[in-house]
């Protein structure tokens, strides 16, 4: 287990640096510079600015300089935010957007497997189809759809909640968090409906009923593991869904995270700040898939990892 | 979707109003008075003067020789003083320097710093400040955006472009507090440069010691009326008063709090609520809704900038046809541009160069006087003489960036152009840095989305944009006649001779109609009635020093809501003397040079 942790570590070296090659340069096919603007730069100042980020090097050089500074772990200078470095700028948004994201996940995940257990215990009821039916509405809506209809309902028409902002009050975290959360819950519920069912219908289950346990400890004891486990390995790209989507969410609820980052740099052709980003969100993703193997393997004996091998 | 988005529209903003508290507009303050010396009698001040300011972006630094963009602009004039500083209607004033003289050819300009100005860690504010400075914004090592505006001093082209070390720049300290500038070329607007941050002293000890983090909380020592007490990027900027300042006794603020409203409707929201006394901007399309229940805050007000079309006259069909490009000019309606597109007050414009500087009024065409049914019948006539007809319309694209209003505006003018002359118009939307890509380039544009703001109060800044080699000249305009009137601007110095001269070259230009004017800019933003101190001006410029706020009336006065509907008249309030002095000015004579100028950072698409 140990031995395959780390090789299973040693493989994100690869794919990170593949994101980063591939990041870097897309970013630079796209038209524009960092230092166009409508007013234009007279060319002794463009070339003193380009020169201050290297970047009348050639391409090559600079993505081998910027290679180096990420083995160093330094993003570099924003472009956007000259007084800031891109570390600095991450760790200021990164508290931020985990925040919303971590307790999406958490309501997403709590809710999901309470709907989609009550919907598989009473299977083909009223209950179940309307349960399953909310979730498919939830899972069809963008978020941005559903973000601005929140706003309406809870922050313009009752005002029990502020309509955009961020203070690290529970209220400013509300709207967002349900938000974020709202197509998830939906798909981990029918996901859990669905495993659920197919696991009350397996043999272990029978057994474990014709000795006469309560229903109550056949669903928490033995069903509920194994009906999890799709969840489980829905739960990496689940939280990928969430960061990216929170890009969305930041911008819509003025939340100063790092998915407002991202869409700024990308705008600005802020090289590094963006990049940082990428590196960032890509190594978290990476890193949280990781863990997410490691819970499945946990919860499932069928996958133990074969020591010998 | 659809019965979505008429939920949307049909619950906008008057529902809002019923559900949020209004304390941004309740208790009228009581009426100002003034002491013998102009300032404003203590009794009828606030006891609490702080001020929240809504500061539409971050500002991308607080280092005032790499500063770019409005949002750092506004700061660094709180934090610094330059040698001139502007009185709040934009009157150039003494700022760091308490007089100065300008010798007879114009090129040596001498300032006489205060003695009493002190930086904020209590050091004296010393010509060698100002030296350093100067040299620091234009070391190449800098990399400094702004530092264009630097170019009319002496050797400052060969040492921004590396060829000569920094030292050699035309600036020397004669004295302790006596500092000399020479320069390349004369340049009327030249006191005008020195309140942008570019030119501004840092503090020499400092900048050394912290280096890259000297512009941070705790580290940076200024000049200005106020210092930087915290930064939260993204969130807010604290300044508090700087006791050391030499005007700190006439500086009633106590503290400005600067923060980054990137939603507009979401910076209203708060100043609906008491929690800001100064918005950046306003919601496009809310004006009426504003101007209804918010008459004594809502502050429009002409700026110095035009919105306009521009042709691509390397590229059919606008090559070599002035005709068909003045069809077109003909055809907008630019009053009903003006009340139904952009709907704040925007001027209808007939020219290049927006009215509110000084000592210049451009030229009107001829159609500027006609009804817009004769502009019409006028404008037909030449697109059928052009050769185009109902049955062989008129095509081409009008491409622009995703602007707040820039799609509107694009939609609108082509409805027309199809209205009345049959033109088929087709609309193309890119990013701004694809968009201004594409219009250099000039393979890809016909009609495209044009503007220019200034950075001073100049004629020529607006003039030089056509010259054949200016890097933002996309229109592809070459006359050679054009470009030798400019450099006689450039070097006449005689002011009424050079007034003319810009008259001429703008009156070339409205003939040979490489754009189409559209509209002047305003400036539109809510402002707390009990903020006292600051006045409009066409450069949009507002230091928090002169501000300060007036007590409430009476708490029983305060429950009534004024409601008097005020109708905004947006030519009211211009200043056009911003490059004015009104110091003793010896020996000034009013000379030009070829400076560059720019566009508002920011673009003109705000």
């Amino acid at each position: 287990m140990a031995r395959h942790s780390l090789r299973r570590l040693l493989g994100l070296i690869p794919t990170l640096f593949m994101l980063i090659t591939v990041a870097f340069f897309l970013m630079r096919v796209a038209p524009g510079g960092p230092f166009d603007s409508e007013k234009v730069l007279p060319p002794e100042i463009q070339a003193n600015l380009e020169a201050r980020y290297h970047l009348d090097e050639p391409l090559l050089t600079q993505y081998f300089r910027y290679l180096g500074q990420v083995a160093t772990l330094d993003f570099g200078p924003s472009f956007q935010y000259k007084d800031w470095t891109v570390n600095e700028l991450i760790a200021q948004g990164m508290p931020v957007s985990l925040t919303v994201g971590l307790a999406a996940m958490v309501l997403a995940f709590v809710l999901g497997t309470l709907i989609g257990i009550a919907a598989a215990l009473k299977q083909n009821t009223a209950t179940d189809y309307s349960l399953m039916g909310l979730a498919m509405l939830g899972i069809s809506t963008p978020n941005f759809v559903i973000a601005p209809i929140l706003i309406l309902l809870l922050a313009v028409y009752a005002g029990w909640l502020p309509v955009g902002g961020w203070d690290w009050s529970i209220a400013s975290m509300v709207l967002p968090v349900i938000t974020l959360a709202l197509p998830v819950t939906a798909y981990i519920a029918r996901l859990t409906r669905g495993s659920m069912i197919e696991v009350l219908h397996s043999n272990f289950i029978r057994t474990a009923r014709a000795k006469g346990l309560p229903e109550s400890v056949v669903i928490r004891r033995h069903a509920l593991r194994p009906a999890l486990l799709p969840v489980i390995s829905y739960l990496g790209p689940a939280i990928a869904g969430m960061i990216s989507g929170s890009v969305v969410i930041e911008r819509i609820f003025s939340i100063p995270g790092l998915g407002s980052y991202f869409v700024q740099g990308a705008l600005n052709r802020d090289y590094t700040l963006v990049m940082g980003i990428v590196v960032f969100y890509g190594s978290l993703i990476i890193v949280l898939n990781f863990l997410v193997d490691l819970i499945y393997a946990w919860l499932n004996p069928k996958i133990r990892y074969d020591e010998n091998r | 979707m659809v019965a979505l988005a008429l939920l949307l529209g049909a619950c906008g903003d008057d529902s809002r109003n019923q559900f949020t508290s209004d304390r941004g507009r309740q208790a009228p303050p009581v009426e100002l008075i003034f002491t013998q010396d102009g300032r404003p009698d203590p009794s009828v001040l606030a006891p609490d003067q702080v001020l929240h300011r809504d500061n539409g972006e971050e500002p991308q630094t607080l280092d005032p020789h790499r500063a770019e963009g409005l949002p750092s602009e506004h700061i660094l004039r709180d934090l610094f003083e330059g040698l001139t500083a502007e009185s709040p209607e934009g009157r150039i004033i003494p700022g760091a320097a308490i007089r100065w003289n300008i010798s007879r050819d114009g090129k040596t300009y001498t300032f006489y710093l205060r003695r009493d100005a002190l930086w904020s860690n209590g050091d004296p504010v010393t010509a060698e400040d100002f030296v350093y400075g100067l040299r620091r914004s234009a070391d190449p090592a800098t990399a400094s955006n702004y530092a264009k505006v630097l170019l009319p001093i002496e050797n400052a082209a060969e040492v921004l472009s590396g060829n000569l070390p920094p030292d050699e720049l035309g600036v020397i300290a004669l004295e302790e507090f006596t500092l000399q500038i020479s320069m390349r070329d004369p340049t009327p607007y030249f006191l005008a440069l020195l309140n942008h941050p570019v030119t501004f002293p840092v503090h020499r000890s400092s900048v050394l010691e912290h280096g890259p983090t000297f512009s941070r909380p705790g580290n940076l020592v200024s000049n200005g009326a106020f210092v930087l007490e915290d930064w939260v990027i993204r969130s807010r900027i604290e300044l508090v008063k700087n006791e050391n300042y030499w005007d700190a006794e006439n500086t009633i603020l106590d503290k400005v709090y600067y923060y980054p409203f990137e939603d507009q409707s979401h910076a209203l929201k708060q100043f609906r609520a008491g929690e800001l006394h100064w918005t950046s901007s306003v919601p496009n399309n809310q004006f009426k809704w504003l101007q209804k229940h918010y008459p004594d805050e809502l502050v429009i007000s002409p700026w110095l900038g035009s919105y306009y079309f521009g042709f691509n006259l390397q590229r059919e069909p606008f090559i070599e046809n002035p005709q068909l490009r003045l069809a077109l000019a003909l055809a907008l309606d630019r009053d009903l541009l003006t009340e139904k597109v952009t709907q704040f007050g925007e001027l209808p414009s007939y020219n290049l160069v927006p009215p509110g500087i000084r000592d210049y009024v451009s030229p009107l065409p001829e159609w500027a006087e006609w009804s817009q049914d004769e502009r019409n019948a006028e404008a037909l006539r030449l697109y059928t003489e052009a050769g185009y007809s109902e049955d062989n319309p008129l095509r081409f694209e009008i491409r622009y960036d995703s602007g707040q209003n820039n799609k509107k505006m694009a939609l609108a003018a082509s409805s027309l152009w199809k209205q009345v002359l049959g033109v088929q118009a087709t609309l193309v939307n890119e990013e701004l840095k694809v968009f201004l890509q594409n219009r250099e380039q000039k393979v890809l544009t016909q009609v495209f989305r044009a503007g220019w703001i200034s950075d001073y109060a100049d004629a020529y800044s607006f003039l030089n944009l056509f010259r054949t080699d200016h890097g933002r000249n996309d229109y592809g305009y070459s006359n050679a006649l054009y470009d030798s009137l400019l450099d006689e601007i450039a070097a006449e110095r005689i002011p009424s001779r050079r007034r003319r001269l810009m008259f001429e070259a703008e009156r070339m230009l409205l003939a040979e109609i490489p754009f189409v004017p559209v509209y002047t800019y305003v400036t539109k933003r809510m402002v707390n009635p009990r903020l006292k101190g600051w006045e409009s001006n066409v450069m949009d410029h507002h230091y928090s020093k002169n501000m300060f706020f007036l007590k409430a009336a009476s708490s029983e006065s305060s429950a009534v809501v004024v409601e008097e509907p005020e109708a905004i008249e947006p030519g009211s309030p211009v200043t056009g003397e911003n490059v004015a002095t009104d110091v003793p000015v010896d020996e000034q004579e009013a000379v030009i040079t070829e400076a560059d100028d720019g566009a508002m950072p920011g673009g003109p698409d705000k």
